[in-house]
Parts: structure tokens; sequence; C-alpha cells
């Protein structure tokens, strides 16, 4: 336990991904299995002891320390695991060791509810107050240290020297301590096996077009819908849904795992039922309208009721036992197209393919995007296999131009990391009616990128000159400067003033020459609204 | 005066000791001051007078010209000078002692006597060892002002010979970068480098320009700190390997963009909670601090066994709640611009 809470006090303090890959890396290598499996598991949130819960810590600390004096600690510390490795009492030093995490493990899966109050104070008598920290944390689930699954998983085939797409085409096949994994990669034993699993499978990815204009006897199109990418994954008929990340995402949408009703792998874009996306009945809603379902653990029968999940589909991977990535798009495009009608139309639909005569009508087309509130366009090379990853030349993302309207600076922040010393966010506004005859600013947005190195000196310069206030790390700014802010599109939204909400703001270009009061009103902004 | 203690009263902006006419650490300026020590949130400029010790008075000297002479030959703020241990009497039957509080540089704790009754205000003191301050002395008393900065149980320093190993440790471990230090420029830093040396460190020690002529001051007061060396009279690959100490605040600003790779540490007693040093983007947090941490305050209390305990600036409310179980009698006072994260 001392290492691994070594481990977490270090990637506490640690901002630079970098570094926090090597620290992990660094512990994976050096720490032997079990233990190192159930750091893993750990970081990337897949522990669950059912008898340990952060309320039977909290408990144990109302036994032992005044209750008026606990929550005064938490309410200052904020962190119920670190306040209570703080007040935990420091015994006389216990003749046991610190446990290995093994051993923490065995004991924690043993617990029941009247068990744990007598056996957790003797794992945390010890431990030192890392080690309590560790402990509780790890006991509990959900580090909150600022490290993502992905990262950790990154970490594992950094250390290994393994690709992660390879770690992730296993690992929700395996269970903690992911003995097989590490057989595999630190060993160099074989890879684990995985038929049968309900595994999630990398994604293939897109790249921007940029420049180039392509082919369309090699290329074929489809919409970019605006939804979340997703898999859905049957074997033996058990049901999985992964996302982008490859998080299973299964209890969010319950009903997508009882309608596959054949063994097959399928990738497609999640939409809520609405009009918006495609502009016809039977269509999608917004972006906006599925946001409202995203990253709930429990859904009500209102909400499936009123925001119906369904799957508009891309691909297929594979089909009752049959791999087919290594068939090209075109065919895997047929056996999408033959196992549809076997779909039911509640839950799924395809995606169609765009048809233009040449490339230039196709750029015709994408340009009339924008009425239907579709994101753009997805170009497949025709004779391409399924591979995870982006690979260049096989799919790009056409997206749409994006929008363009002209904001003032209001608010700057710090930004971290590289840029900590620098003003490096921006938050930006519009006019609420004519500047000139009284109207305020509201702001609509906040960008940190879409600038060189450059333009953020010069920028941060500005933010110093020109501070008005300062709250904290923001610092309010007289209105002199005009950004051009792209975006991709505006949707109306309760939570700011000025009613509505950007998706991906950045700068553009930096208006130094344009005058405050020439900048866009809310009106301009209102109007490109399309939910 | 028929109540007991009512010639004492604490104010927002100070005590004001009701018989003498004159203050204790106040928030604006007055006819007469006592001063406990040398920080902005106890010491300031413009008092008619200001009574305090030898070396605090230095410092405020040096921040506020206390004491010193405007073109025109006069004094505009008098500096009364009172050594440790050494008893001064003020109008109205008060006698003041000023007794090492164990703070910073000067630090004192006052002694207030008078009509039989003794209250002791400690400023900010602490119990540990440091050897740029005389050590703090325990002095009986019916009503114990206290400071509460630390005051919730969480708050435990653990030995700064551990901190300082660390701080060490760090630097050994990366030579090609600085580990930048942000240390409150009166005190804090003074006592790092100390620590630094008495540890063995006899590299040379980089200041930020706010450090420099405080450190002077400490020199003069017999506190040898070593070879210290101006970071704007560096180039940036001398500090590679070197120990770097600043103000807080310079760590964060663009001041720190001249340093080779710095490593942010913080010596500071909020270093204790992860929270605190991770909004400050510390990397290395080092739990130093120059007040008392809970247990601190506690055992003083129990040791000075006050008939009323008072306590001041901090977190009052724990600090309430543990004399309230424990039956002692004790009452929060309200003050106001002694800042939260002030060390």
């Amino acid at each position: 336990m001392e290492e691994f809470a070594a481990l977490l006090n270090a990637l506490v303090y640690t901002t630079s991904r970098n570094r926090k890959l090597a620290l992990i890396a660094a512990y994976l290598r050096e720490t032997p299995d079990p233990d190192r499996g159930w750091a893993l598991a750990a970081l990337t949130g897949s522990v669950d002891f059912p008898a340990v819960k952060a309320n039977t810590f909290r408990n144990l600390l109302k036994e032992r320390v005044d209750p008026v004096l606990w929550t005064l600690s938490r309410d200052f510390v904020g962190d119920t695991a670190e306040t209570a490795s703080l007040l935990w009492p420091e015994g006389s030093a216990s003749a046991d060791k610190s446990p290995s995490i093994a051993e923490v493990v065995e004991t924690l899966s043993a617990l029941t509810r009247s068990s744990a109050p007598t056996e957790l104070p003797k794992l945390l008598g010890r431990l030192d107050e890392n080690g309590r920290f560790a402990l509780i944390k790890f006991a509990t689930g959900g580090m909150r240290i600022g490290v993502s699954a992905r990262l950790a998983k990154t970490a594992f085939a950094q250390s290994f020297d393994v690709s992660v797409e390879e770690v992730e085409e296993y690992w929700h096949a395996l269970e903690p301590p992911y003995a097989e994994l590490f057989a595999w990669a630190a060993d160099g034993g074989d890879p684990p096996d995985v038929t049968n699993r309900p595994m999630f499978r990398p994604f293939m990815l897109a790249h921007p077009l940029e420049e180039e204009e392509l082919d369309l006897s090699d290329y074929a199109a489809e919409w970019k819908w605006d939804g979340i990418r997703v898999q859905l994954v049957r074997v033996n008929g058990e049901t999985r849904l992964y996302s982008r990340s490859g998080d299973d995402i299964s209890a969010t949408f319950p009903e997508l795992l009882d309608v596959l009703p054949i063994d097959a792998v399928v990738d497609g874009e999640l939409m809520v039922r609405g009009s918006v996306q495609g502009g016809e009945a039977g269509g999608a809603a917004s972006f906006n309208a599925l946001q409202q379902r995203l990253g709930r653990k429990k859904v009500s029968k209102k909400m499936l009721a009123e925001l119906p999940a369904f799957v508009r589909l891309y691909d297929i991977l594979l089909l009752e036992g049959e791999d087919l990535r290594e068939l090209g798009w075109e065919q895997r495009r047929t056996a999408l197209e033959t196992v549809m009608p076997r779909l039911p139309d509640s839950h799924f639909d395809l995606s169609q393919i765009v048809a233009a005569r040449d490339f230039s009508h196709l750029a015709e087309i994408r340009e009339g995007a924008r009425q239907d509130a579709i994101e753009g366009l997805m170009l497949k090379r025709r004779d391409a296999p399924y591979i995870a990853g982006r690979k260049v030349g096989l799919w790009y993302k056409w997206k749409r131009d994006p929008l363009l309207v002209d904001c003032v600076l209001m608010y700057a922040q710090r930004g971290s990391g590289r840029r900590s010393s620098f003003y490096s966010d921006y938050t930006f506004g519009c006019w609420d009616g004519d500047p000139d005859a009284g109207a305020e600013l509201l702001p609509v947005g906040k960008a940190y990128s879409g600038f060189t190195d450059a333009e953020l000196k010069k920028l941060d310069k500005l933010v110093r000159q020109t501070t008005l206030n300062r709250f904290g790390p923001v610092r309010e700014v007289e209105r002199t400067l005009v950004f051009e802010v792209a975006f991709d599109s505006v949707h109306s939204s309760k939570r700011h003033k000025s009613g509505l909400a950007m998706r991906f703001p950045r700068i553009h270009r930096i208006r130094w020459d344009k005058p405050v009061h020439e900048a866009d009103r809310l009106d301009n902004l209102r109007s490109l609204i399309r939910d | 005066m028929s109540n007991p203690f009512s010639w004492i009263r604490p104010e927002p902006w100070g005590v004001q000791i009701v018989p003498a006419n004159c203050w204790i650490d106040p928030g604006r300026a007055v006819d007469r001051a006592l001063v406990t020590h040398g920080h902005a949130d106890h010491a300031r400029g413009g008092h008619g007078e200001t009574i305090a010790t030898p070396e605090t008075l230095a410092i405020m000297a040096l921040r506020y010209r206390t004491g010193i002479e405007n073109g025109e030959g006069e004094i505009p703020s008098k500096a009364t000078p009172v050594q440790y241990g050494e008893t001064i009497s003020l109008p109205g039957g008060v006698k003041a002692s000023f007794v090492p509080a164990g703070h910073v540089l000067g630090s004192a704790q006052i002694l207030l006597e008078h009509a039989g009754e003794r209250v002791v205000i400690t400023g900010d003191y602490k119990r540990r060892h440091d050897p740029t301050c005389a050590p703090f002395e325990v002095v009986p008393c019916d009503v114990f002002i206290t400071e509460a900065t630390f005051g919730l149980p969480v708050f435990v320093h653990p030995p700064i010979e551990q901190e300082i190993a660390k701080l060490l440790g760090v630097l050994a471990a990366n030579p090609d970068q600085c580990v930048a230090v942000g240390a409150y420029a009166l005190g804090k830093a003074q006592r790092v480098i100390a620590e630094l040396r008495a540890a063995g460190h006899d590299q040379p020690i980089y200041l930020h320009g706010a450090m420099e002529k405080m450190c002077h001051l400490y020199e003069e007061h017999g506190v040898d700190l070593g070879k210290l060396r101006l970071i704007t009279d560096a180039d940036k690959d001398d500090m590679r390997g070197h120990i770097v100490v600043a103000t807080p605040a310079a760590l964060n600003d663009r001041w720190s963009r001249r340093l080779p790779d710095p490593i942010t540490a913080m010596a500071s007693g909020w270093m204790r909670v992860r929270g605190r040093a991770r909004q400050r983007g510390v990397e290395l947090p080092l739990i130093i601090s120059d007040h008392a941490d809970w247990n601190e305050l506690i055992d003083t209390i129990e040791e000075v066994n006050p008939a009323e305990t008072w306590i001041t600036h901090g977190r009052e409310e724990a600090l309430l709640r543990w004399c309230e179980l424990g039956q002692r009698k004790a009452r929060a006072l309200a003050m106001i611009g002694r800042e939260e994260e002030g060390e």
C-alpha cells in the first residue's frame, strides 16, 4: 500500500500529462502482481466493494472525533477521504507492517456492513496519513486526482511498449487484477483470449479534410451526424454499449440493451428522436437535447419517454461470430444493409449514403447541411478495412465551415501547465442591443485556443494593462478588443444570462483593428440557433 | 473598573487598552500602538507612536519608515523600543511587558497588567524551534487572547527537518531544474534558508528582489543565511540545480518565466491540505508554518490555563468548540483585516 500511496500523492501534485504517464508507468513496471493490477483497476475506476462506502468511514471518524470538529474539518478540506486520513488518531506504532494491496482487497472483499466497523480500523491502524488516504480512496472508488481511465491505460501501454488500442481491445473483457493483461504485456505471454466476451473494439477515426479534393469513385460520402459515436456489442446474447473512449455506458441507455436481435458489433451515432437534424419526422434532435441524457447512471421513465435514444448505423465490425474488419468498407456496407431488415426500426436506422455527381457537387450539398443542422460530411475510402485509430487517407471528416461572430473580450483567466503564468482563457460577449444607445455586453462563450504563442504574449500584456477588476484567477478587462470567434453551432441555454451556448468556440482571428461597438449583437447569434 | 477585564476592549480593528488609550496591532492609524510583530496584518505605518521590540521596529522602519526622520528633521512616526522581558508603564496604571512569541524575528506576546488582572495577547506564535527568533515563553495569566490561524484538528505540522529533507531530496533528484520555494518575505523565507543551512546545504540560494532587504536585516540581527544571490544578477542556467526563494505571488506570475524549468514548491502550513496545494499549482508542498498547529494551540491553552480564553483571527469555531468540550470559558473575537492566508 505504501508504494501506491506514494504514487497517488505524486499524481495529486503533478499537472503535466507526460509526468503523470511516467509516474504511473514506472509504478506498473516496478510493482509485483497482483498489486499493480489492483492499482490499475483503482486508477481506472474499476473496483467496487459493496460493504464499504464513504459513509462507512464518516461514521468511523465520528466515533473517534467530536462530530462538530469533524464537520468543520470536512468543510474546510473538501474531501472526505482526506479529512478522515488526517483526523484518524495515530495510535502507538503498530507492529504489523503496511498491508499489500492484495491483502487489502482480500479484507475489503470479505467485509459485511456489520464487520466493516471493526475490521477497517485494524487496516487504518497499520498505515500513515498518506497510506490512509490511499486506502480510503481505493476502498470507496472515485479517485478524483486528475487521472482519467484513458490516461491510466495509456500509461500501461507506455510502460510495457504495447499499443493502447490493443490494450483497449482486451480491457473490457478482463477483470481486475488483469493477470492475463500483465502476463501478455509485461511478461511476453500470449494475448488474452477474449472471444465470447462482449468487449469493446477500438474505433476507426477520421482526419479532417484540409485542402484535398477526393475522387468520389474512391470515396463514399455520408452525413456526419451530431450525436455521440457508440459501439453496440452483443455476444452470446449479452449486450453492451460503449462510448468513443471505450467506457461502458450501457446503464445510461437501457433502452438499447435488449433490441439487438443478433450477435454483432455495430458502429453508429447515438441520438435522441426529434426533427432537427435532417429536418424530417423520425429524424434526430439536436445535440443539445441528447446532452440531457448523457452522464446519468440511472434514467427516469420520463427521460426514456421524452428523449428516446436510437442508433444511426455507420458500420458493422462483427456479425454472428465472423470478424468483418478485414473487409473493405463497401463489403461491410453491403453486410450492414443486408442485416438492417432484421433490426427493429424503433431503435435503429441506417446512415444514408450521400449521392453526388462529383466533388464540387458534394461541396454544394455540404453547404446546404447547415440548414439541416448537420455537422458536415464523412468521406470513407471504399476499399479500406476497419482499422483502429486514425490512419491517413482512409476516412476524412469534412465539417461544414464554422460560423463566425465578432465578440468583445470581457474576462481573462490564467491557463495551466505550459501557460500557467499567462492569461490564456478568454470570456467574450455580444451586445444586447445598440451599443451606441447604451446596450450592454453579455458573455456568450469562452475560448482558449486558436492563437499563436506570439499572439498569446500580446493578449497577456493587453489583459494586464487593461484590468478593471480581479476575482481570484480571473481578471475583468476594459472592453477594447474584438475577437472573431468561430464555432460549430449555437443552442439555447438556461444556464447563461445571454440565453445561448456555443459549441466548440475558438478564436478565429484577433481583430486588433476593429472598434468594439462594431462587434455583433446577441440577435445575430440568436438567429443561428437550431434547437 | 467594576467588571473583570472591562479595561481591555476588543474591536474589529484591534484590541484597545482603555485606561491607557492605546491599541494593540490596530488595523488603522492611532496615536499610540503596541505592535506584536512586523507582518502587515499586525503592523502598519502612520501611528503617532509605535511601541514594539527593537527588531520589530527595525522591520517597520524598513517597511513603513517608522521612527525615521523625514526631510525636515522630524520623526512623524515615533518608535519606542522595549526589550524582551522589559516592563513599561502606560497611562492609567497599566503595565506592559514584551515576551518572545517564537513567530518571526522580534515577535512578542504582550502581557498587560492592571488592577490585579493579567491579560496576554499572543499575536501570532509557534512552539517549534526556530533558529531565526527567540522561543515562545509560557506566561501565566487570567485572560489569554490567542490566535487560531490553524485552529482545526487537521492541521498538524510535521517536524521541519522532514520537510527540509524532502526539499533537498527533490533538488538532488532534478539537477537540471531549479526548485522555486514560495515563502513569505518576512520570517518564512529566512527560516527556510536557515534550516537548509542547518541541514548542511551550503550552495548559494537565489532570492527574489522582495526578499533581499529583509534577509540583510536578519543577518544584521545575527542570523547567518549563508551565500545568497539575487535572481536578477544570475544567468538562467546558473540556477539549475539550485534553490530559489520567492514570494508566493511571484511564483504563479510571469516573473517565474526567468527561472530554468522550476519545480514549484510552497512553504506553508496550508500545504497540509492537498486541495490547497493544487489550487495554487504547487508541485512540492512543504508543510512549514510559523504558527502553532492544532496540538500546540490546545496544549498551550492547557499549559497557560487561563480563566478565560479569547480567540482571535483564524478558525475560531473549532477552538471554541474544543474549549466548550473541556468546559473552559472562551469567546471568539471578530477581528477584521487578518488575512485568511496570512502566514
